[in-house]
């Protein structure tokens, strides 16, 4: 079971990058969002897969009874997917706005912070 | 239910006295949440965060006292034992930087009233503030790496409001650099904790470093190789630093100076703490690499410097060249090493912030952004062309200023290492120091001290409403620089006692009190 | 969106959500639910309320601004934290009182009350969002 959630983790980093290796801002945007998601399955392997037992203590008992599924990796992942969500819509949002005032989606052409043009410093001093 | 107290909690009491660990942090996000409750009531937001602030700079004193006197001190979540609580643990570096970065957050807000004056805040720019601060002085203060990352998103998520403030072309284009690429490095840093948590089962930064030794090298390598990289990013280290000097400038200058105070130093702040504490022996898998990335990054920014004609864009290739001397001291980390890059981080959190406040105000007297528009405004304004040149020698570490100390350490490091590296590093400093002497020159030079190029306007007289906070803000800020410099005897004592905690940290991982003892 | 029976529905399902976000939050500590889900299901009804009347209505419905009632769910978070203060504990250490009320005990505790802020920062924030998207051409935050 590792094996094949490590491929998928390897699948959806590979399929990321390339999405952020685009020009376009929106595929460089969800291009992010697969990277997330690759990166929290991977959190999730690498808190070990247990199956069958969830996490809780029986009542009567201070630590659980046998071999219980390790509940840290969903508390890590949930604070990252909160947080990946957040980034995502206010980067949405701003590429949305970006589009509007620069009528740009490729970012060759979002020159405004660095003109292209800009004429050489001066040569006294 | 409170009966039954399991061996994994805490059971001796907590003094009030160890709360000063948490409070900063906890009056930053209270302050950062009652200002966006007060954010229609006009002045009385800003006195309100004023008040946090002294606040926290209050606490911040009283822990960097008690972490001087005492050693490390630490704090666990909800009476959980270590490993399985978030615990937050001070050592003398990071308190000071934190107690640094909220000083310098009192500049900048005390600047900002001045420069918004009669602005209402509604925008929620001062609950943006002490949220970046709680970030800032939550990575500081943290001793958990998944809690570092939390803080890393949340300063990120403050300074993504910040950065866009106001919505002009020119900011949105900045932020979408700055938004992306440093999303993708905090990305970068949670693959790396995912990798990290499945080779060592815990990420609290005391029981790392009491498993890691006994970690597979070559997977721990690659680990610390992504931490590299994802601190890199944050901090603009050279070949991923293009988003800085994309960024900086776009905004008003108020808070590219407090991004350049905190953001970048955060960043290598995170390396120092988990390459040169956390996981020495990758980090010395790491050297060529470190000492590398510091020799470019030591040597390109100041020549972009010189290249730019943009005043805050050209400040802001002077702020990644003192990440480079940073870098300098993560790759020799010798004690001189350290005790140089820590020191170097405290002096670049005050400079860099107080260099973009005064460039906030040469832009305000001038009305440009571009130096060859500008010229003679030393006849305008004698004061703030000195506060300029007092900033450019401390950034090139010029002797009687507070940069000069941190690079005498570094290059004292550098001439002591055995082998290859630290001969370049050491000649690359002093390279560093010279071009940006050029570079820092050549603008006060453009700036003040030509006469006005030719068909420049006489600058039109800009709004005086505020121009003592404003200059009194910068000028404060720069009399801290001066003074610290002159007097560092204070600095030196704290380093010489908190430097061995970064090579040897039993210290800090007694003070955690981790659950089965320590190593 | 603006259909009759849309508008007719509105403020019953509105009142259960509302009601049912409450019953949800409180239920969280020991089952399913918490302050988050509470939250995200206060802001749908916030948001089913804006298409129906509009999102100046909903504000108005609201009373208080959105932004505020998040930012006073991260205050109470806070100060349910520093209660420990005054126990000889760390920070965020719960502390649970045991109301005695006739035929049954009431536990009340710091975690209820850090819940109770994690559902109002939700609420608050989510609500803010849906409502600006709502209304066209305004200002956003």
């Amino acid at each position: 079971m590792e094996y094949v959630l490590a491929s998928l983790v390897g699948c959806f980093v590979a399929l990321g990058v390339y999405l952020l290796l685009s020009r376009s801002v929106i595929r460089m945007l969800l291009g992010l969002v697969v990277l997330g998601n690759g990166v929290n399955l991977l959190i999730f392997t690498a808190g070990r897969l247990t199956r069958g037992a969830a996490p809780i203590v029986p009542p009567g008992l201070d630590q659980p009874d046998g071999v219980i599924a390790n509940p840290l990796p969903q508390a890590l992942i949930l604070t990252a997917i909160v947080i990946g969500f957040a980034m995502f819509s206010f980067l949405l949002v701003l590429a949305f706005r970006a589009y509007q005032s620069l009528d740009a989606d490729n970012t060759d052409t979002m020159r405004v912070a660095e003109p292209v043009d800009a004429p050489n410093p001066p040569l006294s001093y | 239910m409170a009966e039954l107290v399991p061996s994994a909690m805490i059971e001796t009491m907590t003094a009030a006295a160890d709360w000063v660990v948490v409070l900063p942090l906890v009056l930053c996000l209270m302050g950062a949440a009652a200002t966006l409750m007060l954010r229609r009531s006009g002045r009385l937001t800003f006195m309100f965060s004023l008040l946090i602030l002294v606040g926290v700079i209050a606490c911040e004193v009283t822990l960097l006292l008690r972490v001087l006197d005492s050693g490390p001190l630490s704090m666990t979540m909800g009476k959980w034992l270590p490993p399985f609580g978030i615990s937050f643990t001070a050592d003398i570096f990071g308190a000071g930087f934190a107690l640094a970065a909220a000083v310098v957050t009192l500049a900048v807000l005390v600047y900002a009233q001045g420069e918004r004056g009669a602005d209402d805040g509604r925008d929620g720019f001062h609950s943006m503030v002490l949220l970046l601060l709680a970030g800032v002085t939550g990575s500081f203060l943290t001793g958990d790496l998944f809690n570092l990352y939390v803080w890393f998103e949340v300063m990120l998520i403050a300074s993504f409001g910040l950065i866009v403030l106001g919505g002009s072309p020119a900011q949105l284009d900045g932020a979408v650099k700055y938004g992306f690429l440093n999303f993708l490095a905090t990305t970068f840093f949670l693959l790396a904790l995912g990798l990290l948590y499945g080779l060592l089962g815990t990420l609290n930064m005391a029981d790392i470093l009491r498993v890691a030794p006994s970690a597979n090298p070559a997977a721990m390598a690659g680990v610390a190789a992504l931490l590299l990289l994802a601190f890199g990013m944050k901090a603009a280290a050279f070949p991923v630093n293009a988003w800085l000097p994309a960024a900086y400038h776009t905004p008003p200058a108020v808070i590219s100076a407090l991004f350049a105070g905190l953001l970048t130093k955060v960043g290598v702040y995170a390396m120092l703490r988990s390459l040169v504490v956390l996981l020495p022996a990758s980090r010395d898998l790491l050297e060529p690499v470190l000492v590398a990335v510091a020799l470019a990054t030591l040597l390109i920014a100041p020549l972009g410097a010189i290249a730019e004609t943009n005043l805050r864009r050209a400040i802001g290739f002077l702020v990644i060249g003192g990440v480079g001397s940073v870098l300098a001291g993560i790759a020799i980390p010798s004690l001189a090493g350290v005790s140089g890059a820590g020191l170097y981080v405290f002096h670049a959190i005050l400079t860099m912030t107080a260099l973009y406040l005064v460039a906030g105000l040469v832009e305000r007297q001038t009305g440009e952004t571009d130096t060859r528009r500008m010229g003679g405004l030393y006849a305008a304004s004698a004061p703030v062309s000195m506060l300029f040149f007092a900033l450019v020698l401390a950034t090139a570490g010029v002797p009687p200023f507070l940069g000069f100390w941190p690079k005498l350490l570094l290059l004292q490091a550098g001439l002591a290492e055995a082998g290859w590296s630290g001969g370049l590093v050491a000649m690359a400093l002093i390279l560093n120091a010279i071009l940006t002497l050029i570079a820092g020159s050549r603008l006060w030079a453009h700036i003040f001290w030509r006469s006005a190029p030719e068909g420049a306007v006489a600058p039109a007289v800009a709004s005086r409403q505020g121009e003592w906070l404003r200059f009194g803000a910068a000028g404060a800020l720069v009399a801290v620089v001066v003074a610290a410099g002159l007097w560092p005897n204070g600095l030196f004592e704290a380093l010489r006692l908190g430097a061995p905690d970064l090579l040897d940290p039993a210290r800090y991982v007694a003070a955690v009190g981790l659950a089965g003892g320590s190593p | 969106m603006n259909t009759v029976i849309f508008r007719t529905i509105t403020p019953l399902i509105v009142a259960i959500m509302l009601v049912f976000s409450v019953y949800v939050c409180l239920r969280g500590h020991n089952e399913p639910g918490g302050g988050f889900i509470g939250g995200l299901i206060a802001a749908s009804a916030i948001a089913i309320l804006g298409m129906a009347t509009g999102a100046e209505a909903a504000r108005r419905a609201l009373r208080l601004d959105p932004l505020a009632i998040a930012g006073f769910g991260v205050f109470i978070a806070g100060l349910s934290g520093l209660l420990s203060l005054f126990t000889g504990s760390p920070f965020m250490t719960s502390i649970w009182l045991y109301l005695e009320l006739g035929q049954t005990t009431l536990p009340l505790s710091t975690p209820l009350v850090f819940d109770i802020g994690v559902y109002l920062v939700v609420f608050g924030t989510i609500a803010t969002i849906a409502l600006a998207l709502e209304g066209e051409g305004e200002e956003d935050l």
